[in-house]
């Protein structure tokens, strides 16, 4: 009985969903009518467009830190965009397997010019590059940052100027939560998406009901991951936080008095967000207190070279998140052709910051040969249809209401000296949280725009 | 409390260098930190070599001499009459140049100088557990400040740095070679950064910006001790310390700004610094 009343219902609705669609159809013909003078608007220059894209190349400003304790990996960051660069020029390395740019050589035809400069991890430094390779050289898209201080200055100024921004390396929640920017997109995993990949990790390795700690840099980035990881170890493992030792970021090499504070607190876990040569400076001095003796370490975010900074000594056991992690390569064939293009150009496997550089870049060639123009106000508009690409980490999109990049977060555990197979074999994935489980339901804040 | 006191010895290592060189040359370093780093570098090279601590404190030490040296007769020498503007703008040259050379050769990868056999491990102290090394450094200062005090207030040489201090044009004028002492003092300063850089590698990392905080920090030391004064370097870094621990234990945010806050103090109250001469250049 039921069911008949169902399939009288569908048949009902198919007719009238039918009659929609000739409505809609009818009133689509009339519509070039009425949007005609419209049309005409959205040509009209925004940025520097169209003027940035008249030549035979468009210019791409890249700002990384070079020197500062995020030197390393701005390095890493660095070099991954040089070799996205290359590849899009050459038509080689991913661009065959991205099907919009396959067979191509350039985007659009034309070819990617670039400037880098060093942001001395100083997001004042950051702004002032980026805006003379606006003002000065008609960049067409902004991209690189690994502080969030940087990043959150640099999605601003792009909105100023109407230039896209790929925003480089970044995991504070405000990047795309209540800082977002209709001109920004990021694809590392916030604060948010890493705590909540880990924490079901660390609840099987660790245990419940754990009293943990946090050293915390004093930015953006480090009381987002506070707030994150102690928000889902609280509420998935009922851990209790005892509170946090906040350093200022980027003034100081010497952790005791922060670090003595923590192995006296009786905590069990101790969270250490410092990041780059914080982490390494950190994690060392925390040996040195003991504190790696008496209590297990957790790097919610662990950065470009820690492993290999601080050996399998002090990593080895140690559990936290990257973006990605060479030994993907294994498993996924696109993961290999990166990898093996880097190690071939540079000798060493890439690390998670050149890795963001490198297929956000693709993601963004593949967005503007989608939209067949610069025009950053439809290739905004492209990369905001949730258009899904095989990437290196499987398929990624990002999402149209907080402009965060909807991708897979590897979950990572340090190899003893032991289980290493080589120098660079220095952490195994123990998880690779599926995107969509991690994204925050609420957009922490971000209220988008319609109107780029 | 006791924290406090290693993190003001390692200050009033990097300090003394610093106050020796700008109170008998009355040259503000703006390289101190660079030569720091380049003495940290120096060190690791030849702990990668001979497996030896003591050897890398001791290369870390000469090769700074030379370095100091070096720049001493080769730049700092025709600054010497110059306006400070000039001088500042020289020595951070001089940084620029030595801490790019490091990245060139080195790469921006932290290195590591493991704490020597002798001191690893950790020592119980009944209030809180503390690494062997970190009061070991506080023996190391100690013993390196007493040969520095025997230098510069038993021997002549030192007897000509200290009145080079109070009055150069009289040193001058009773017909001492002061070019060959202030190369000397220079040689010394540099010796002592390159040192201190040795002894601070086993606790902080090995980078090539590792001298840009502590250079900051020794010239608060500097500041808050009184320029040129060797018992205001030691006072000034160890209440430096004090102050960076004794913060950090009530409210980990502030300790910088702490330490800030005590220096301007200091200038307000005392603009000579805490030992002092006023009118000293």
């Amino acid at each position: 009985m039921e069911g008949e009343r169902i399939v009288a219902q569908h048949k009902k609705n198919r007719v009238s969903r039918r009659r929609v669609l000739q409505g809609a159809a009818a009133a689509a013909g009339t519509l070039p009518l009425i949007r005609a003078p419209y049309a005409f608007a959205a040509d009209e220059t925004i940025g520097n467009w169209p003027a940035g894209a008249k030549g035979s190349s468009v210019f791409i400003g890249v700002s990384t830190p070079l020197t500062g304790p995020y030197s390393a990996d701005g390095e890493d960051n660095l070099k991954g965009y040089q070799l996205a660069f290359e590849h899009l020029n050459e038509g080689a390395g991913l661009v065959p397997h991205v099907p919009s740019l396959a067979g191509k050589k350039g985007v659009l035809g034309k070819k990617i010019v670039y400037k880098n400069g060093d942001t001395q991890t100083n997001p004042n430094v950051a702004v002032q590059l980026q805006t003379e390779y606006i003002t000065q050289d008609k960049a067409i898209m902004i991209t690189g940052c690994l502080a969030s201080n940087e990043a959150i200055a640099l999605e601003k100024l792009a909105q100023r100027y109407r230039v896209l921004n790929m925003v480089g390396c970044s995991g504070a929640n405000e990047t795309t939560g209540v800082d977002c920017q209709k001109y920004a997109f990021r694809s590392q995993p916030s604060a948010y998406m890493a705590a909540r990949a880990l924490a079901p990790v660390l609840g099987k390795v660790i245990g419940k009901n754990k009293k943990a700690i946090y050293l915390v840099p004093d930015y953006a980035y480090g009381h987002s991951v506070e707030q994150s990881t102690g928000e889902f170890t609280e509420k998935l493992l009922g851990w209790k936080s005892l509170g946090s030792q906040v350093y200022p970021f980027a003034k100081t090499s010497d952790y005791s008095s922060y670090l003595l504070n923590i192995a006296n607190s009786g905590a069990d876990v101790f969270v250490n967000v410092a990041f780059g040569g914080e982490a390494v400076a950190s994690c060392k001095q925390a040996k040195q207190f003991g504190i790696l003796d008496k209590m297990k370490m957790v790097v919610p975010n662990i950065s470009a070279f820690q492993g290999k900074e601080l050996g399998p000594e002090i990593m080895g056991g140690v559990y936290g998140t990257m973006d990605f992690w060479w030994t993907l390569s294994e498993t996924n064939p696109l993961a290999k052709i990166f990898v093996d293009t880097f190690y071939a150009k540079f000798k060493y496997r890439p690390s998670w910051p050149a890795h963001i550089a490198y297929t956000q870049t693709m993601v963004w060639a593949d967005a503007v040969t989608r939209a067949k123009t610069f025009d950053p106000r439809k290739v905004i508009a492209a990369l905001e249809a949730g258009h899904k690409l095989q990437m290196p980490l499987g398929e990624v999109w990002y999402r149209k209401e907080d402009h965060q990049q909807v991708r897979a977060v590897p979950v990572v555990v340090g190899k003893t000296k032991a289980e290493m197979r080589n120098d660079d074999d220095l952490f195994k994935i123990v998880g690779l949280t599926p995107g969509p489980e991690v994204m925050p339901p609420d957009f922490l804040g971000c209220k988008m725009p319609t109107n780029a | 409390m006791f924290n406090g006191l290693t993190l003001g010895a390692l200050l009033v290592l990097v300090a003394m260098g610093l106050t020796i060189i700008f109170g008998t040359l009355g040259v503000v370093n703006f390289a101190h930190g660079a030569l720091y780093a380049v003495g940290a570098y120096a060190g690791f090279v030849t702990y990668e070599y001979t497996g030896s601590f003591v050897a890398a404190m001791a290369a870390g030490a000469i090769f700074l001499l030379v370095v100091g040296v070096v720049i001493e007769r080769g730049l700092i020498r025709l600054y010497y009459q110059r306006p400070p503007e000039d001088q500042i703008l020289v020595t951070f040259g001089i940084t620029i140049v030595l801490v790019e050379a490091i990245r060139a050769v080195f790469g921006g990868l932290a290195r590591n100088i493991p704490a020597p056999s002798w001191a690893a491990g950790i020592v119980n102290l009944r209030v809180t557990l503390y690494p062997t090394y970190r009061i070991d450094v506080l023996a190391i200062v100690g013993v390196s400040l007493v040969l520095l005090y025997l230098v510069l207030y038993r021997t002549r040489l030192g007897l000509i740095v200290r009145a080079g201090i109070e009055d150069q044009l009289m040193v001058n004028i009773l017909g001492i070679n002061v070019t060959r002492t202030f190369l000397t003092v220079f040689g010394l300063g540099a010796m002592a950064a390159g040192f201190a850089g040795v002894i601070n590698a086993p606790i902080v990392t090995v980078t090539p910006d590792m001298g840009a905080d502590i250079l900051v920090q020794s010239f608060v030391v500097v500041v808050i001790g009184g320029v040129g004064s060797f018992w205001g370097a030691v006072v000034g870094g160890l209440i430096a310390g004090e102050i960076l621990s004794l913060t950090a234990m009530i409210q980990p945010a502030y300790s910088q700004v702490m330490l800030f806050a005590v220096m301007a103090l200091v200038l307000i109250l005392r603009p000579q610094g805490l030992f002092g001469v006023e009118g000293r250049q």
